[in-house]
């Protein structure tokens, strides 16, 4: 598996594609809430706020232009979500889809399961090239023929046409979810899936949408208890019977399936003791875990909160074995940040194919990787500026205090409302992708 | 020297820790700051209840500052209790729970009092009461809740859509009125008027995504423990009491 492969400097990320409109101003439905390769890297799907689902296809590489290495198309467009109306609580549903999975590939058609804040969907994605020609009943408009000028029978046959992909929704999971769903995912006996939303975690089986096994429930008794919520959540990529949950208040949590049907006790407990130096009334905020994300090898589980990316160790429930710094600068303008909401940003994080790298993003279009072997980190920037094809990305630097050097910016410059929240990377190669607001930035490495 | 108010603009504090006398601005004290985000943190519940269901998560975390944030101020005494002299009605100014404050419309539609969730650190009902003479509430004023809790459920019309939380709050406050003049006062006595104008709020919240005129309070990094004993441990016992009866489902 690719990864950083020896030292950071020897990879140099180029821009590769964007996708999206350069509007100064977004219409809010075009903002891409979701990113994620399917397991050969071959589709990579994108969800937003109006609800569709956009997936781009990579084209086969060419041997007459060894420089375009696959380029990403439109593969498919539909809309997987419309927005819902709940007349008991006289409230909308948001049609934004919050996640897309995909299914390992089985056979040709392609699978993927698509969430809202209440509703999962099972989408079926296939490719037609063939349509029946000659039928008895209907004519090549498909006008009914008068049954009686038919004065013999043929059988059709199919005959090819130009490639049409649709997308049919194969299964509806709803009404399982009094709170929102945060997070899905495919268990690896590709047989059964869980959701979360921010009190309990339900336990899917693929073929069965009218039921779904309850297998966390953190809901108190007495709601004025509540202090703690779900979220985020995901299976382990080889053992079936286990999964991890973080918590809003920095923790995370290891079940296993096997011991009972409610997973209310953990198998193991994450949680870093917290550092009484840095204590603050924002201390709880910005410990609350937006995402985890197992390793592949299922060995480590990430997380990010705020401020850092961690690395845990299965092995190891007392703290992190790795601690990443993303945007340490923002430490002391945490107020400000409360003030405007910045501070519950959900931001999410992901690693490489060979869990060697990962990647999270931050403010002012900024995105972030950590090569957890040399340590070394490097800061991107995903803008329209540095979009020439195969330029190479320069990497960026706050400037935190005293004087600031040319090429750098300082914390109060930072656009706060370009935030880098949802990013993929490539199951075995370096190609990354980058949703900016309505923007889709894909970069690869520079190909030598 | 002398410390200016700290209304909504904030002071960029970490420059002036070094400045000379002459040239020192005003830093807000740190209970100005703490009072400061307390109400900044009240307000933001009050706002959650937009057209899309709240943020469970961004909910429970705000209550969760605001407890710490209310668990302080009573250790350090400065709480702040109602005059002593109103007749005796609950001190319902600052401890409103977070549930009346973040009520769903469907708790409303169902005329429920299921909560959303208190900011109730039941933490306080371990504290045993000090000096009984300065106690300030009263058994009276223990009493005037339970009549007023029914009084309240009632009054919420479970029809009200959630656009209307507004007026729900206000129908709370109403009753509150009612009963004594001086307790919606001291609800809002120490709050920011224009944080209730809904346009200015979500103006500045929304829109305004550069930083914001926080900097004063950035300086914020650490809670003193001022060693001082609460005199209003017992009053804190009489008002936990006093709120879960009120919120109690």
């Amino acid at each position: 598996l690719a990864g950083f492969g020896h030292l950071m400097q020897d990879v140099l990320w180029c821009f590769g594609q964007v996708k999206g409109t350069i509007d100064i101003g977004v219409t809010e439905a075009d903002i891409i809430s979701t990113v994620e390769f399917n397991h050969t890297g071959e589709l990579l799907a994108t969800g937003d706020k109006g609800g569709r689902v956009v997936i781009f296809q990579r084209e086969q590489e060419s041997k007459n232009q060894p420089h375009r290495r696959g380029e990403y198309n439109v593969y498919s467009t539909f809309q997987s979500h419309e927005p819902e109306f709940d007349y008991l609580k006289s409230l909308e549903i948001e049609e934004k889809i919050n996640k897309i999975r995909w299914l390992p590939q089985q056979n040709a058609a392609y699978f993927l399961l698509s969430t809202n804040d209440k509703t999962v969907k099972l989408w079926k994605v296939s490719e037609r090239d063939k349509r029946p020609e000659g039928y008895n009943l209907k004519d090549e408009d498909g006008r009914l023929r008068d049954p009686s000028m038919i004065t013999m029978l043929r059988v059709p046959v199919l005959r090819p046409m130009d490639l049409m992909v649709e997308a049919t929704p194969r299964r509806v999971f709803a009404n399982a979810h009094t709170y929102h769903i945060n997070s899905i995912s495919v268990n690896s006996d590709y047989e059964t899936y869980m959701s979360a939303d921010d009190l309990r975690i339900n336990l899917w089986n693929f073929e069965i949408t009218n039921q779904s096994f309850n297998i966390v429930d953190i809901k108190p008794a007495n709601m004025e208890e509540l202090t703690e919520v779900i979220t985020a959540a995901e299976f382990h990529p080889h053992h079936c019977n286990t999964f991890v949950y973080s918590s809003s208040k920095g923790t995370i949590r290891l079940c296993d399936m096997r011991t009972s049907a409610l997973c209310d006790r953990h198998a193991k407990f994450f949680e870093e003791p917290e550092d009484p130096s840095n204590r603050s009334f924002f201390s709880e905020i910005i410990s609350s875990i937006s995402d985890v994300k197992f390793s592949h090898s299922g060995r480590y589980i990430m997380t990010r909160d705020y401020l850092t990316v961690k690395v845990w160790d299965l092995n190891m429930e007392n703290r992190p074995i790795e601690t990443y710094q993303v945007h340490d600068y923002l430490r002391s303008k945490l107020c400000s940040l409360y003030e405007n909401d910045c501070i519950f940003d959900k931001f999410e994080c992901v690693w490489n194919g060979s869990d060697s790298v990962i990647m999270t993003g931050s403010y002012n279009n900024f995105f972030r990787m950590f090569d957890r072997n040399t340590k070394r980190d490097v800061t991107l920037e995903a803008s329209r500026e540095n979009s020439k094809p195969r330029a190479i990305l320069k990497p960026r630097k706050v400037c935190v205090g005293g004087k600031r050097r040319k090429d750098e910016i300082s914390v109060d410059s930072l656009d706060f409302s370009k935030k880098i929240l949802h990013t993929a990377w490539h199951p075995s190669e370096n190609i990354i992708a980058v949703a900016a607001t309505n923007n889709l930035y894909i970069f690869q490495d520079k190909v030598n | 020297m002398f410390v200016r108010g700290l209304k909504r603009k904030c002071f960029d504090g970490e420059e002036d820790i070094e400045g000379t006398l002459a040239g020192i601005k005003a830093i807000p004290s740190y209970n100005l700051q703490r009072q400061s985000l307390l109400d900044m943190s009240l307000v933001k519940l009050q706002l959650c209840h937009m057209l899309v269901e709240p943020n469970l998560c961004r909910s429970v975390l705000i209550a969760n500052t605001v407890r710490q944030i209310q668990e302080e101020m009573t250790q350090d005494g400065t709480w702040q209790m109602i005059n002593p002299q109103s007749t005796g009605q609950a001190s319902l100014d600052r401890l409103v729970s977070t549930d009346i404050l973040c009520r769903s419309s469907r708790e409303q539609a169902e005329g429920k009092h299921v909560p959303g969730y208190s900011t109730f650190n039941k933490d306080f009902e371990g504290d045993q009461a000090q000096d009984s003479s300065e106690t300030m509430s009263t058994a009276s004023s223990v009493q005037a809740p339970r009549n007023l809790q029914g009084h309240v459920w009632e009054m919420e019309n479970p029809q009200e859509n959630k656009g209307n939380f507004q007026k729900s709050l206000d129908q709370i406050f109403e009753t509150l009125e009612n009963k004594s003049p001086n307790s919606v006062e001291d609800l809002f006595s120490e709050v920011d008027n224009s944080y209730y104008d809904l346009d200015t709020m979500l103006t500045g919240m929304m829109s305004n995504t550069k930083m914001g005129h926080c900097d004063g309070l950035e300086t914020f990094s650490s809670t003193t423990t001022t060693a001082s004993n609460s005199n209003c441990k017992s009053d804190l016992n009489e008002l936990d009491h006093i709120v879960e009866i009120l919120v109690e489902s």
